[in-house]
Formats: C-alpha cells, sequence, structure tokens
C-alpha cells in the first residue's frame, strides 16, 4: 500500500447520485421541525447546546469580572449568586449532558454501526422536542428574574429559604432529564440490534463502548434525579416534610439522592469525551488503540462503580466516619478505569504516525488536563484532605478541570474530527490550531490558580473575598479572557467554513471507521449500500483493503 | 505572611499532617502527571507523521504493560486511601480534655457560646496548645464552619447538633469562612478566629458575662418546668437526668442509646421518639419553643446535672489538663491566674449541684 491512499484523496467530482446527501435531500423549515433523520436532530441539537454554551459562558465571564475585586463591587449579592446558579444549571444540565451524546453521538453513532437511523426515529425528535421545553424554562428563569440555590439545590435553603425561582428551574431539569433518558435508551436499543453484518461487538469502534455505557448509566440515574426534584417541588409548593427538618424532614437525605444522580452525571459528561478521544486517538496515531478490549471494559466499569461512590460528596456534611470510610475506598476505584485510559491512549502514540492537526493538539490537551482534574480528584477521595479543601476553590478548580479540560476539549476535538463529515467542508487548519492553544493556555491560567488559592482557604460561592486571594483571582479572570477568545474563534471559523470552506472527501482524515466509508456528508440514508464489516477496529490495513475493493466494484 | 500567599498558615496540631498529606499528593500526582505529559510529547514528536510513516508501524508496545498499570496504581490509590483515613480518624477523634464552646449558625452570622458564659459574634477567642471543641447548630440552612488556618471544616445542620475540635499551635488572627452555600449573604458569613496565650485567655473569659451557659440552662430547666418531672425522687415521671450524659441507656423497645448531644436534642423536640424503659411516653414536645441558643444552654445545663466537678467549665478543665500533660511553657503563667478565674467560674457550681440532690 502506498502513501497515496490514505493521503487526502484528489477531490473527484460526485456523481449525480453522490450530489444528493442529507442537507439537500429537503428544504424548508418543516422540512428540519419534523425531520426523523439523526443528523438533521444531532444539528438541531448542535445549534440548541451551543446557544446555551454561549449564554452559560457569558454568565461566566460576568462572573469572572466581578472577582476581579475582592469588594462586592459590579454586582450585588443577590444577583452574583444567580449568576453562578444560572452559570451551572446552564452549562451542566443544558450544555454538558446533553453535549456529545446528543450532537455528537447523534449524528455518528448510527453511521459508526452502518444503520440507516437510530431504532426509534420519532423519539429521538421527541427528545430533542422535551430538552428545547426544559430549555424554554431555564431560559424563562433567566429573564423573569432567576434562581440563586446553586445547581445543587440544597434543601432547606432551595425549598423554604430561597425566593427566587426555583420551581421554574428545577421543572427545567426534570423535563430536560426525559430528554436524556430517551436518548440513552434509543442509543441501547441501536447498538443491540441495528449493528451491520460482521459488526460484532469486539469489532465496535471504542466510541460505541463508551456511549453504551453513558446510556446505562443515563437510563439508571435520571429518573432519581427526576424524582429527588419532584420531591423537592412537593416540598417547596405543597410543604410536605421530606428534607425540611421545620417540617420534619432530613436535608442530608437531599444530598444523598441529589448526588446519588449527578455524581454519575459527572461520568454521563466524561465517559461521551472518552469516547470522542478514543476515536481521535486512533484517526490521527492511524492505529489500533492499544489494548482495545481494557478500553471498552474500563467504559462498563466506570459506568458501575460511578453508582458506588456517591457520598464523596458528603464527607464533612454529617455521614458516620465509618460510611466516609467506605466511600473513600470505593472512591479510589473509580480512579482506575480513567487512569487505565489515559495510559492506553499514551501507549497507542508509541511508534505510531501522530498527526499535529487540530483535534489531535485538543486531544493532547484532554490527556493533560484530563489528568490533572483526575489526579485532583484523589485529593478529594482523600479523607483528610477533603475536610481542608471541600467546598474551596480547590474543587471548583478540579471539578472545571474534568468538565472544561476534559469534556470541552474533547467536545471541540470531536467537533473538528467530524466537521468535513457533517458539512462536507474542511475548517480552517491553522485556525483550528490557534483556538486549540489559546483554549489550552487559557484554560490553565484560568483554572489553575483556583487550586492554589482552595488551599490557601477561598471558599467557593464567593461575591467578596479576602484581600489576599486577589492576585490569584486577577490571573483566573485574565485566563478566562483568553479562553473565551479560544472559544470564540471556532465558532466564527467553522460558521465561516460552511459556505467558503475546501470541500472534504469522503475520508479526509485516512481515518478508519464506516463513518468515513460514506461520503461527506453523508447521504439521508447513510450508505447507498449497507457496508459489510470485514476488519477488526482499527485495523488500517484490511480496513483500506476493503475500501478498495469496495470503490472496484 | 504577606499579601499573597500561595500556602495557607499552619495553625493547628492537625495541620501539618494535612499538609503533608496533600504535598506528598502532589509530589506523586505530579510526577505521574509530568511522566505522561513528557511520554505524549515524545511520541507526538518523535513519531511525527512523515512521508514513511503515513501508516504506523503497527508495533505493539508489550502487553504486560497493561497489567502494570492496572496494578500499580490500585496500589498507589490503596496507599493514599490509607492515609487520607489515618489523619481523618485524627480529626474526627476529640481529645477527652477539649474545651467546650457552641456556635450557631444563622443567615448570616456566626455566634459563639463559651461554657462560662461570654459570647460572641463573627470572633472566636481561644487558647493556644488546647483543644477546643465545638458545638453546631443551624438555626436555618445548611452552614459550614471553616478555619482553614486550622485544616477543618464541619458542616453546620439545622436538625441535629455536630461537634468539631482543633487544637491551635499558634497565636495570631485566623479566618473563619462559611464554606456551604447559604443564601444572599453568604461571603458575609465570615469572622475571626482569635487564639491568644492562655494568660489573655484567661484574663479575656473572666470578662463579664450573664453566668456560665449551664446556669443560663438550668434557669431554663426551670422555666420550662422539665424539673416538675425529671426529679431525683422514685416515682417521678420522667427519667432521673442525674449522670446521664455519655452514658448508655435502655429504652422501652428494647434498644440501648448513647446519651449524647442528639439525643439530648431529640429527647427535648421530639420526646415520643426513644422512651427510656419503665417510662410512660408522657412528656409533650417542645419543637418551636425553645430556639437553638436554648437548646445548647439546656445541653450544656443537662451535662452538668449529677457530675460533681463541671465537665466543661473551661478553666476547669483547662487546668487539668495542664497539669496531666505538663504543658511546658505556659504552665507556671496560667496557674497564677488561674485561681481568680476558677473562682468566677465556680460561683455557678452550686446551683448545678444542689438541682440534684
Amino acid at each position: 500500500m502506498t502513501s497515496t491512499t490514505i493521503d487526502d484523496a484528489p477531490f473527484i467530482e460526485p456523481s449525480t447520485r453522490e450530489r444528493r446527501n442529507y442537507l439537500n435531500d429537503e428544504y424548508g423549515v418543516l422540512s428540519w421541525l419534523l425531520t426523523r433523520d439523526h443528523k438533521r436532530i444531532a444539528l438541531l441539537y448542535l445549534f440548541s447546546v451551543t446557544t446555551f454554551f454561549i449564554v452559560g459562558g457569558i454568565i461566566a465571564f460576568m462572573m469572572r469580572l466581578e472577582l476581579l475585586t475582592p469588594e462586592g463591587d459590579m454586582f450585588t449579592s443577590d444577583t452574583y449568586n444567580k449568576l453562578f446558579t444560572l452559570h451551572g444549571v446552564v452549562m451542566i444540565f443544558f450544555f454538558l449532558i446533553p453535549a456529545i451524546p446528543a450532537v455528537m453521538g447523534n449524528f455518528i453513532l448510527p453511521i459508526m454501526l452502518g444503520a440507516k437511523d437510530l431504532a426509534f426515529p420519532k423519539l429521538n425528535l421527541l427528545s430533542w422536542y422535551i430538552y428545547m421545553i426544559g430549555g424554554t424554562f431555564g431560559i424563562i428563569v433567566i429573564i423573569t428574574g432567576g434562581v440563586d440555590t446553586g445547581w445543587t439545590f440544597y434543601t432547606p435553603f432551595s425549598t423554604q429559604y430561597s425566593n427566587t425561582k426555583v420551581f421554574a428551574t428545577t421543572l427545567g431539569a426534570f423535563i430536560t432529564g426525559f430528554s436524556s433518558i430517551l436518548t440513552g435508551l434509543n442509543f441501547l436499543v441501536t447498538i443491540h440490534r441495528m449493528r451491520a453484518p460482521g459488526l460484532t461487538w469486539y469489532r465496535l469502534p471504542l466510541f460505541v463502548w463508551s456511549m453504551y455505557g453513558t446510556s446505562v448509566i443515563i437510563m439508571l440515574a435520571t429518573p432519581v434525579l427526576a424524582i429527588t426534584l419532584v420531591m423537592l417541588m412537593v416540598e417547596r409548593v405543597l410543604r410536605v416534610g421530606i428534607f425540611d427538618p421545620a417540617l420534619g424532614g432530613d436535608p442530608v437525605l437531599y444530598q444523598h439522592m441529589f448526588w446519588f444522580y449527578s455524581h454519575p452525571a459527572v461520568y454521563i459528561m466524561v465517559l461521551p469525551a472518552m469516547a470522542v478521544i478514543s476515536e481521535c486517538v486512533a484517526a490521527f496515531t492511524r492505529k489500533k488503540i492499544f489494548g482495545y478490549k481494557f478500553v471498552a471494559f474500563s467504559s462498563l466499569a466506570i459506568a458501575f462503580l460511578s453508582f458506588l461512590v456517591w457520598a464523596h460528596h458528603l464527607f464533612v456534611a454529617g455521614i458516620s466516619i465509618y460510611s466516609a470510610l467506605i466511600f473513600s475506598f470505593l472512591s479510589m476505584f473509580v480512579a482506575v478505569p480513567s487512569a487505565i485510559k489515559v495510559f492506553n491512549w499514551t501507549a497507542t502514540m508509541y511508534k505510531a504516525s501522530v498527526s499535529w492537526q487540530t483535534p489531535m493538539l485538543y486531544v493532547m490537551g484532554f490527556i493533560g488536563l484530563f489528568t490533572i482534574g483526575g489526579v485532583t480528584g484523589l485529593f478529594l477521595a482523600a479523607l483528610g484532605v477533603d475536610v481542608h479543601v471541600h467546598d474551596s476553590y480547590f474543587v471548583v478548580a478540579h471539578f472545571h478541570y474534568v468538565m472544561v479540560g476534559g469534556t470541552i476539549m474533547a467536545y471541540m476535538a470531536g467537533i473538528h474530527y467530524w466537521w468535513p463529515k457533517i458539512t462536507g467542508r474542511m475548517y480552517p487548519e491553522w485556525w483550528g490550531r490557534l483556538s486549540a492553544l489559546l483554549v489550552f493556555v487559557g484554560f490553565n491560567l484560568t483554572f489553575f490558580p483556583q487550586f492554589l488559592v482552595g488551599y490557601v482557604g477561598m471558599p467557593r460561592r464567593y461575591h467578596a473575598y479576602a484581600p489576599e486571594f486577589q492576585v490569584l483571582n486577577v490571573l483566573s479572570t485574565a485566563g478566562a479572557t483568553v479562553l473565551a477568545v479560544g472559544y470564540l474563534l471556532p465558532i466564527i471559523y467553522l460558521t465561516w467554513s460552511v459556505k467558503f470552506g475546501r470541500k472534504a472527501g469522503a475520508n479526509p482524515w485516512g481515518a478508519v471507521g464506516l463513518e468515513w466509508a460514506t461520503t461527506s456528508p453523508p447521504p439521508k440514508e447513510n450508505f447507498h449500500e449497507t457496508p459489510v464489516v470485514t476488519w477488526e477496529a482499527y485495523d488500517y490495513p484490511a480496513f483500506l483493503k476493503a475500501m478498495k475493493e469496495t470503490q472496484d466494484v | 505572611m504577606n499579601d499573597f500567599p500561595l500556602f495557607p498558615e499552619s495553625a493547628s496540631s492537625v495541620a501539618p499532617l494535612v499538609d503533608g498529606l496533600y504535598l506528598a499528593l502532589v509530589a506523586i500526582t505530579g510526577s505521574v502527571s509530568l511522566l505522561i505529559w513528557i511520554v505524549i510529547f515524545y511520541f507526538a514528536i518523535k513519531y511525527r507523521r512523515r512521508p514513511d510513516n503515513e501508516l504506523a508501524q503497527e508495533q505493539e508496545p508489550p502487553a504486560a504493560l497493561e497489567m502494570t498499570w492496572i496494578v500499580l496504581p490500585t496500589i498507589i490509590f490503596m496507599g493514599i486511601f490509607v492515609a487520607g483515613a489515618v489523619v481523618f480518624f485524627r480529626m474526627s477523634r476529640t481529645p477527652a480534655n477539649a474545651i467546650e464552646v457552641y456556635a450557631t449558625g444563622r443567615q448570616w452570622m456566626w455566634k459563639f457560646q463559651h461554657a462560662s458564659g461570654q459570647r460572641e459574634i463573627n470572633a472566636l477567642h481561644v487558647p493556644v496548645g488546647r483543644p477546643v471543641k465545638i458545638t453546631l447548630a443551624s438555626e436555618d440552612v445548611i452552614h459550614s464552619l471553616w478555619f482553614p488556618a486550622f485544616r477543618v471544616k464541619t458542616d453546620v445542620l439545622p436538625n441535629r447538633f455536630r461537634t468539631m475540635w482543633f487544637e491551635a499551635t499558634k497565636t495570631g488572627r485566623y479566618h473563619i469562612f462559611c464554606a456551604e452555600y447559604c443564601g444572599t449573604m453568604h461571603s458575609g458569613m465570615i469572622g475571626w478566629v482569635e487564639v491568644m496565650e492562655p494568660v489573655e485567655y484567661q484574663r479575656w473569659l473572666a470578662g463579664g458575662s450573664e453566668g456560665s451557659l449551664a446556669s443560663q440552662g438550668e434557669k431554663l430547666f426551670e422555666k420550662y418546668a422539665c424539673n416538675t418531672c425529671h426529679t431525683n425522687t422514685s416515682g417521678a415521671r420522667g427519667p432521673n437526668l442525674a449522670g446521664l450524659f455519655g452514658k448508655t441507656r435502655q429504652l422501652t423497645n428494647g434498644s440501648q442509646v448513647v446519651a449524647d448531644e442528639n439525643y439530648i436534642r431529640e429527647s427535648i423536640l421530639n420526646p415520643q421518639a426513644k422512651i427510656a424503659a419503665g417510662f410512660q411516653p408522657l412528656m409533650p414536645t417542645f419543637q418551636g419553643q425553645v430556639n437553638e441558643d436554648d437548646l445548647i444552654r439546656l445541653l450544656a445545663y443537662v451535662r452538668t446535672i449529677g457530675v460533681d466537678q463541671p465537665v466543661s467549665t473551661p478553666v476547669e478543665s483547662a487546668q487539668s489538663a495542664q497539669q496531666s500533660s505538663g504543658a511546658p511553657t505556659t504552665t507556671g503563667a496560667t496557674t497564677s491566674t488561674a485561681p481568680a478565674a476558677t473562682t468566677g467560674a465556680t460561683g455557678t457550681q452550686p446551683a448545678a449541684t444542689t438541682t440534684n440532690q
């Protein structure tokens, strides 16, 4: 095999059949709003989650501006409290949780399986509408005065003391949960029932394994969130005592129930990121992922273990020291499968053909930042250290390294990687690399100082703070400015590239996978003929041979 | 400390342990992370895509690596768990000779009460070199009392007492923060803890108060007519409370319970929950009548009933502790001022002892 076969093939004028794709198959607003095509639904999600990301980002930036000075001089305390609450609610419920599964999972998963669509296309569209209804509640809350409980809605503050829009916000989160559940259900059934001929479980791309783990968590954990939020709303509105001690309830019970969902939810956000990273590592090293089965099963291990660690959020909240001991012990184990993945991705690069294109830069950024996010999780799982750093900026830095340094880096990697497949156009490479660099530098400048200021003693959710914390906060705000530019650039150049980008061939990266075996953008039914899989996952020579044979036919 | 600290002041007996563990974790995880980054960049540069390696050479690293990086991290993580647990146990076990202080959190202030009766708001005075135990309650939402310089923190709950302790090792003025978000002025729910030389602390304690907490509690005990049933006579309608605190008590349902802070609290607010063996469920609830401050006073009193030496008088215990532990530098200074302070505090004791006779 010569190098030209895997190089970006020169653009060949496609036949009429190939010119018809999912984007130009139908026109008109209704053809989008009533579509059952998983690719179009993925784009509906892309626009919606990007909008929420921008909203959440602007709110974050306003907070960083307030924190430039120790005094609370830019907003009132109430406004600041609403800002960090809305930032959390918008970013977690309306961006991070749906982002990768609903955009990339929706678009790529059926194509990876060689399927025409997800198992339940109407349910898929319904899930977007449910998401939008939940999101509308979020927007209404922002417009009509906001909410100030923190995204965690801790009782009895949320049920008894807060005078803000708690009911509407929790209702929005409650409704959005059903959208996740439907997506998870759809993925599970699709992965079980709709794989192409020859696509056995161990031939599945690791993206699919991770999405499988994600879907399991979504299906099992989200109903618990729904139950918890209903109980919260019942207590707030009907004054039925569940969590509020004044009514005979127990406030710590709420924390148990909330984190029973919300800790697994961390993995609802992280597992899809790992899914994207596995694909990008294979594509940009042109190599089989080292330890395929270990990476695959580590996804399932994470899905299982994520349910056994919730009370590590409660070490100082009033649980007994023996339950603290057990949950600290179990929390240590959940770090093992994540470590396995990081080591395997790294080992894959050994004697590989490593490209320095934008998605790979994001991948390297991801591994670096996610590693910091992961190991600082060990600090928090270690009881003696957690007592000091719990509810400090150390925690804020930790979960931003996981959520932003992990999930959003992976999201950016995936968007750039599959952009040519989604739009049929290439993004401008140098702009891509510049933005990846800005995001990496800006991110570290924003969040690394927060580890330091947290250990020194700055509590989270503070509108005003002690003067000795100022220098680190100014650094953090400076970093946020760089980060904002890093995120704005892709929004601009990706939009630009839809019309002006270089046309992409079917497989511009020379990557392995069924999504690269169809045209860019794919036809409405994804493949012109049902593909037959004859190669193991990420087996470059076998895949390229199979592609050559199909072309020759 | 300068204006730009990168590391917090270390001023308690557990702080060096926490810092030691923290720095060890920084060293271990830092070097592993650094190793991963170096390897990634080394591979990314060494095996960068060139015309002669358009396709990977498909040479796998040895498979034994896989087991290595499953087993090795697991062992390291277990080590971290054990180290964290050891420090945590040190933090959790309150020394027996600790001074008793009571704290109440409310939107948005901290109220501290000393056993001798002094009350302060958003400020706390403690002696250096003596364990201090704080019994915590909240009047409204969940708060969290954090002393960054002492590396300890405990959430304060509205439905039960929590306790925490520290032993300051350095005099000075350190931050008190509320660490659990509690509403509008959460970031204003802050204060200062003043760690003083024992001599100065005694002097501070001697400065005016309305009588010890226990004596205030005793007045409440009469006001709420607790003493009409909880007498020491046989055939009394309520159980005898003398010497009760800290003892194991038999219940009518056959189970046993330790009479700790939360048992006393529950017996006042929800007396039907646990009925002492041999008694009828006659006691009415005081939920909504007794506020958190009064609960603390009643608790302070109940602790002293039937105890010849009040357990929680700071001066008393401060002295006995220093004699038993023989704290080297401060003993001489303390004993010289102690007698005066002791008489002040013991003035309230007769009341406590007469009640149960």
